[in-house]
């Protein structure tokens, strides 16, 4: 039913990080309006109380303005959009440091590397 | 606000339900999981007011739970009940009858949004549809409660999909309850605040599903296999 979410992630986060990524790629554009919670829950097959919790998170982060009457727009913001995208990628690389410390490699070899597969793939 | 305390329920020797303790707050999807036998349908039998308990109490709202206090909790059986020469829309009819929480527009909302003709009979329904106006009369009662014993098992992805999303659209999650067994686990772990697990007649962990993953790192069902394996 609906999504495959990851095991070991509350599915709110998850949910969260789904839309976020959505604005961050730019299908979700600033000012656009968010489909009512019962609408996405009903669509993505979560509870209720799970949407709303990820909407009330949304509108704390400020990535979301609740507009009395009229539902939840995503921020048109642009400074905050900026840094969420920062956000983001301060999130990967800090994994991907995490992931390629535990293994052993070095960074500097890891960045030799990223460096010679971004000259390809430009 | 549903509590049970020390609940024993016996048929013959053998102890169905025993020592069992839970509080059933509104506004909250539920999942009741365990083996065969474990007590899951006693137990929602209980909360209806269709089983009375050997010794401990069940209250709603402060009041001991009878047939006659359950008139705001919808039970739905695991079986097939319907009198099958009846149509949808005669069966939406019976069932405004005998329940005065019913609401006929709501009923007959869900049947659309559920794609079934008002005017088919049960008996030419396939096993998909017969669960499909199961859930639609029994969510069309108003209730406060929503009991629903095994409303996924033996139905294809695309009936348990449906009834899924009725379950979300067509009730209001700040104020009624749905609890349901299920051993479809995995599937509906996105659809529950709550997981309440059964052994042997008795509860043996309630936890908020969001908890489970951010305290244990896993999702219901390793942490389930887990707790069965801490147990034996």
């Amino acid at each position: 039913m609906g999504i495959n979410f990851l095991p070991d992630k509350p599915i709110y986060q998850q949910l969260i990080d789904l839309i976020t990524g959505d604005i961050i790629r730019g299908t979700l554009e600033p000012g656009e309006k968010l489909p009512s919670v019962r609408d996405y829950a009903v669509e993505v097959g979560v509870n209720a109380n799970t949407m709303q919790r990820v909407y009330k998170e949304l509108e704390q982060m400020e990535i979301t303005e609740t507009k009395r009457g009229q539902g939840s727009f995503v921020t048109e913001d642009e400074v905050r959009i900026a840094m969420l995208r920062n956000e983001m990628k301060e999130q990967l690389v800090t994994s991907f440091i995490q992931n390629v410390e535990a293994l052993g490699f070095t960074t500097s070899e890891m960045l030799q590397h990223l460096q010679e597969r971004g000259g390809k793939d430009d | 606000m549903i509590e049970l305390r020390n609940i024993t329920k016996k048929y013959g020797r053998r102890k169905a339900l025993e020592g069992l303790t839970l509080s059933l707050p509104q506004g909250k999807i539920i999942g009741l999981v365990g083996e065969n036998g474990s007590g899951k349908t006693t137990l929602l039998k209980l909360i209806s007011g269709l089983v009375a308990p050997d010794s401990g109490s069940a209250m709603l709202n402060g009041s001991h739970i009878t047939r006659r206090v359950a008139t705001t909790i919808a039970y739905m059986p695991d079986a097939d009940l319907f009198y099958p020469y009846f149509t949808v829309n005669q069966l939406i009819e019976f069932y405004e009858s005998q329940f005065t929480d019913f609401n006929p527009m709501k009923a007959k909302e869900i049947t659309q949004f559920l794609n079934l003709s008002l005017d088919s009979k049960i008996k030419h329904l396939s096993k998909g549809n017969r669960g499909r106006v199961k859930i639609a009369v029994t969510l069309g009662r108003e209730a406060d409660y929503y009991l629903l014993d095994e409303p996924f098992s033996g139905l294809d992805p695309m009936v348990r999909d449906d009834i899924a999303k009725g379950m979300i659209r067509f009730t209001d999650s700040a104020r009624q309850t749905i609890l349901m067994s299920t051993h479809e686990i995995k599937e509906v772990e996105p659809l529950l605040d709550e997981i309440v697990v059964l052994r042997g007649g008795r509860i043996i962990a309630h936890e908020a599903v969001d908890e489970i993953r951010d305290t244990y790192g896993k999702d219901a069902t390793s942490w389930m296999v887990s707790l069965f394996r801490e147990g034996s």
